[in-house]
């Protein structure tokens, strides 16, 4: 059985240089590689740390350069067809445009006031971020922020997920230029959720951006984090700004690392609402120690074309992973969804629903992988894909993939198709809905089921809100 | 109730009727007025079904002739929200389960789109939820199920109450029971039953649509018609049910079939 997670962690530059006459085999990537690694580490540090950020940074680097971007011929991109991206070309900036608090405050979420960091273009923006509504127990913070110890023990995590040699991850790690770290020490229950902002200014050339977070919850703690990808121009004038925003192409390419100790809790929100011309990859790589629980909600609403990879790994026993995500897309947008969950322990448990709207021409890909191996045995694992076509000419293709050689598991796997219901229509219609307001209202309903379990209630009705606005 | 000088609801003149390209409905003709009760009685297949579903708009029914006219207007010219908001509800066999969205948002938009229509305000939720309660009352029903998604789950007596409570709120001026009797037992049917009644008043209309006759020893009707073949070829007092409950259907086949020998 083959494991398509890559485990293998970013080679030693020392193995590589042996294989220099496989390097550079891809100058598009290589390009964009130089463009990221131009960009240096402008924060305010030891020289200890500074050197081991440049060796992890040329290290991924290196490996970088042995790689070449993915092509419909691989397994892993086969519906998911990148070579538009190829026809661009994309900068990366030296330095962030200053974003007025004012400017962003629409986007602000009125439950994470003061329990918030912002960054600009993947630059921590200290004026527009606020954490004083959080316990002074909490770490949080960009790299230079952080408390000296907290600095050598961010080392033992970042880059070390699974999955860390994927050639989006290792371009990420091999420009990294900050972090936002948000580190829970032992039992500290957050009760406020944690707003992780991510702003691209982008507005003409085409720039890349390249987000880096990292979230270690020590042994029986908790916390609530929403990661929100977006464009400044969708704050500015959401309604009549839509051609403008159109015009805004770029590349965001960002990874998270969540790691969550025995017994530790963490629900998870990630909203990429990047405006329509944009490119978006995402990692987000969760390892689980023995007890832990951890809630994915993952909506998929902006992009031309964006990609979530989220990747979890279980090291240890009787885990609970529960995965809700929601797509919703329309014109000719792509998204494309891979999940895998590696059950690698006893006792696990995981749930996992994604659903996707798909209206006019747009194309949504889901491929979920649950790895349930021998040694996880009493396993718990369901799986349902259920999408939604709202035209003749929306696409969706859907891969339940589980690779099961425990035999005493319980694992469930289904995917629907569906249109909305003629029937449904006409019965909403006959109590005096006209058919616009009807399909919005089945629309909504379907959004809703995923929508309803995010922890912020400013967040759900803003997220309805651009439902209904994009199935207009 | 039979009103002299009553107000014509519903008139519809030589009906006609397909589905996907079978003719379903050839030629109906009925005359409905304000304060009556009409019951639509006849075998499976006569029909019935259609005619009710032809008269809320159902876009799977195409007609082909004849005429509807409703309170005056043509109602083969409006779009099923429109016939809604004019005052014509349809409470449906098999009422449609709609997950997400919850019974109370729904019955208030519901509410709401009829309220538009007749140039009053939107009632608020606070208000709404006021009224809600009090017609709960109609069908008895548990306040509980407002807060549950449209139907889903709901047994069919549930079901059958929901319709009957929207058209409480509601209040149209001709309300069609498309076999609100079906799936009922005998306590459900008496509610729905009773529920119905405190309904009907001088003002408004009813036409129930039912196989048996059943339902009619609890909701009264002023006149009874048989339909078969897709057309009605028979009418007459709340005796006539009680006629086709003793002698069943056979005999009116047999005379739907002289009838268009002869013609």
């Amino acid at each position: 059985m083959s494991i398509q997670v890559s485990p293998m962690p970013i080679p030693n530059p020392d193995e590589v240089s042996l294989k220099s006459a496989l390097t550079d085999r891809d100058p598009y990537l290589t390009e964009l590689l130089n463009q990221c690694q131009g960009l240096s580490i402008q924060l305010l540090l030891e020289p200890e740390s500074i050197s081991w950020i440049q060796e992890l940074r040329d290290r991924a680097a290196a490996w970088v350069r042995q790689c070449i971007l993915p092509t419909t011929k691989d397994e892993e991109w086969r519906f998911t067809d990148m070579s538009f991206l190829k026809q661009l070309t994309f900068r990366a900036l030296p330095q962030r445009l200053e974003l007025a608090a004012s400017a962003v405050a629409p986007l602000t979420l009125s439950e994470a006031a003061h329990s918030r960091l912002v960054f600009v273009d993947g630059v921590y923006a200290p004026t527009l971020s606020s954490v004083a509504s959080l316990p002074d127990e909490l770490v949080i913070s960009n790299l230079a922020g952080l408390p000296l110890a907290y600095r050598s023990r961010v080392r033992d995590y970042l880059a070390t997920a699974q999955g860390a040699a994927e050639v989006f991850t290792a371009l990420n790690t091999s420009g990294l230029i900050d972090v936002a770290v948000v580190w829970v020490p032992k039992h500290l229950i957050v009760e406020t959720p944690i707003h992780l902002l991510f702003i691209s200014t982008a507005s003409g050339t085409p720039t890349i951006s390249q987000p880096r977070c990292l979230v270690v919850a020590e042994s029986g703690s908790s916390v609530t984090l929403i990661e929100d990808y977006l464009n400044q121009a969708n704050i500015e004038s959401p309604e009549e700004g839509e051609a403008e925003v159109g015009e805004a192409v770029y590349f965001t390419n960002a990874v998270t690392e969540i790691c969550l100790e025995a017994g530790a809790q963490v629900n998870h929100t990630r909203i990429e609402r990047e405006s329509p011309a944009a490119f978006h990859i995402g990692k987000s790589a969760i390892t689980q120690a023995r007890n832990s629980r951890y809630t994915c909600n993952a909506i998929t609403l902006g992009a031309k074309l964006s990609r979530h990879n989220l990747e979890v790994f279980q090291h240890g026993e009787q885990t609970e992973t529960t995965l809700n995500g929601l797509v919703t897309i329309n014109s000719q947008q792509t998204t494309d969804t891979h999940s895998v969950i590696a059950l690698n322990y006893p006792h696990g448990t995981s749930t996992q629903l994604h659903k996707c709207i798909i209206a006019d021409q747009a194309h949504a890909v889901f491929n979920g992988k649950i790895l349930v191996p021998q040694s996880a045995q009493l396993t718990n694992a369901g799986q349902l894909n259920r999408n939604l076509l709202l035209s003749p000419r929306a696409r969706v293709d859907t891969k339940p993939q589980l690779e099961i050689t425990a035999d005493n598991v319980k694992c469930t796997h289904g995917a629907t198709i569906s249109q909305l219901d003629k029937e449904e229509v006409f019965y909403l219609q006959s109590r005096g809905l006209d058919a616009t307001a009807a399909h919005n209202l089945l629309i909504n309903a379907f959004a809703t089921e995923i929508i309803n379990k995010l922890p912020v209630a400013s967040l759900r009705q803003t997220l309805i809100a651009a439902v209904s606005h994009q199935h207009l | 109730m039979i009103v002299e000088k009553a107000q014509v609801v519903l008139s519809v003149r030589e009906l006609t009727a397909e589905v996907e390209g079978t003719p379903i409905l050839k030629g109906v003709n009925l005359e409905v007025k304000a304060g009556e009760i009409h019951a639509i009685m006849g075998p499976n297949g006569s029909g019935k079904s259609t005619f009710s579903k032809v008269l809320a708009g159902h876009p799977a029914y195409e007609v082909t002739g004849g005429e509807v006219r409703f309170l005056g207007q043509n109602l083969l010219e409006l779009e099923p929200e429109e016939r809604a908001r004019a005052g014509l509800f349809l409470a449906f066999q098999y009422p449609m389960e709609i997950p997400g969205v919850s019974n109370l948002d729904f019955l208030r938009v519901a509410y709401n789109s009829r309220r538009k229509q007749q140039g009053l305000e939107e009632m608020d939720s606070f208000d709404f939820d006021e009224l809600v309660r009090e017609k709960l009352e109609v069908v008895r029903m548990n306040p509980a199920f407002l807060s549950r998604s449209v139907n889903e789950g709901f047994s069919g007596g549930e079901k059958k109450r929901n319709e009957i409570l929207q058209m409480a709120l509601l209040a149209p001026k001709l309300g069609i029971l498309d076999e609100t009797d079906s799936g009922l037992d005998i306590d459900a049917l008496k509610i729905v039953a009773q529920g119905v009644n405190q309904l009907a008043s001088p003002e408004n209309a009813m036409i129930l649509i039912t196989h048996y006759q059943r339902l009619l020893n609890y909701i009264v009707p002023d006149f009874v018609h048989v339909m078969a073949d897709g057309r009605i070829i028979d009418s007459g007092s709340k005796e006539l049910a009680l006629e086709l409950e003793s002698h069943g259907y056979d005999w009116v086949l047999e005379q739907a079939a002289t009838e268009v020998g002869t013609r």
